[in-house]
């Protein structure tokens, strides 16, 4: 019984812990975009659905202010197309993690992939914890979270409440604060963060909005690896000299 | 837009969002990778995080923004500071809410 219980215990530590912080980000940024929805005048039933269908924040607040600016649907679905892009790379970087997963399994979990859920995971599998049930379960109490938000916010409709004071707008940049500061084990960490950060940065700045995470994540991953790279052979170079000297 | 018409939308919208998050795994997961191509995809997480966290913190209603009024940057201080020294992500999600909170209250 008393190991049943630690079972128990260290599987809802394992669940919960990681899912917290995502929750509290996602019930008010949710609560949001359901108000944002209802405003946009796309119906309470619709708005919930995007959540459900869709599950994506940044794109689905931009759908609200298209469809409130009756933008065809072309455009509205090209334009998610292009902002959700970048999910490329983050499902490429955890696929190494998936080997011993099956299909339903993958489908479930990359359904439910989105920037929180892949920083959480990419933490998560780096340290060795890549089993299929607890990762999709966390991905499940985010969007659940995520549609619940926005439950609220279509109930509370025009009435916008202010969720600054509490300061819970700030709980997802400070948990990525800590998941990439977390994530820097070496020097070349560092450099990488850098790059992306500065690029992407700087790209937003000469107007490129929407593609400067992809291209800031490509350029600064590929520093990585060259530098990960021409560090090897370095080492490689010298581990032969001196096998040569001893010889 | 009628609601049938949104929602055909919004389906259309869930499938491109669907593709590029379900494509890379399902088809890389289990390949044996070139050595290049497996340490590029482990520095994916610490680039897009970086790049996805840095225009959050400086941009502020569609500008940048390096003034003392920034909070979201001021803020991220001494949450970056807990984070390196606790390696918690609560502690730090509770020190940024916390400094956010408190600066909200005082101005």
């Amino acid at each position: 019984m008393l190991i049943e219980k630690q079972k128990h215990n260290s599987f809802a530590k394992r669940i919960l812990a990681p899912a917290v912080p995502v929750v509290l980000g996602y019930l008010p940024v949710g609560f949001a975009y359901g108000v944002l929805g209802i405003n946009a005048g796309i119906g309470t039933l619709n708005t919930i659905l995007m959540s459900i269908i869709v599950f994506a924040g940044s794109a689905q607040l931009m759908a609200t202010a298209f469809f409130a600016q009756g933008l065809n649907p072309f455009s509205i679905i090209l334009t998610t197309f292009i902002v959700n892009l970048r999910h490329l790379l983050m499902s490429a970087s955890l696929s190494t993690h998936m080997k011993k997963w099956n299909k339903a399994e993958v489908i479930g979990f990359c359904y439910e992939l989105t920037d929180e859920t892949f920083a959480v995971h990419s933490l998560r599998f780096a340290n060795e914890d890549a089993a299929a049930l607890p990762a999709i379960s966390i991905n499940f109490i985010c969007q659940l979270s995520w549609v619940i938000g926005t439950i609220l916010g279509t109930v509370t409709g025009n009435l916008i409440q202010d969720v600054e004071p509490f300061a819970l707008d700030y709980a997802l940049p400070a948990m990525f604060i800590a998941l990439l500061i977390l994530q820097i084990r070496k020097q070349r960490h560092i450099w990488v963060a850098l790059t992306g950060g500065l690029i992407s940065l700087i790209l937003w700045g000469i107007g490129i909005t929407q593609w400067n995470v992809i291209l800031a994540t490509v350029i600064g991953a590929t520093l990585g690896a060259v530098l990960e790279t021409s560090d090897k052979k370095k080492k490689d170079a010298l581990q032969n000299t001196s096998t040569e000297a001893e010889a | 837009m009628t609601d049938q018409q949104v929602l055909l939308t919004m389906v259309g919208m869930g499938v491109v969002t669907f593709l590029p998050r379900l494509l890379p795994a399902w088809f890389l997961r289990g390949k044996k990778l070139h050595p290049f191509i497996e340490a590029w995809l482990n520095y994916v997480p610490v680039a897009v995080l970086a790049a996805l966290l840095l225009p959050s913190l400086l941009v502020a209603d569609g500008q940048f923004n390096l003034h003392w009024n920034n909070l979201y940057l001021w803020a991220a201080l001494p949450a970056g500071l807990v984070a390196w020294k606790t390696r918690s992500m609560f502690a730090t999600i509770l020190v940024g809410m916390a400094v956010v909170a408190i600066i909200r209250l005082i101005l």
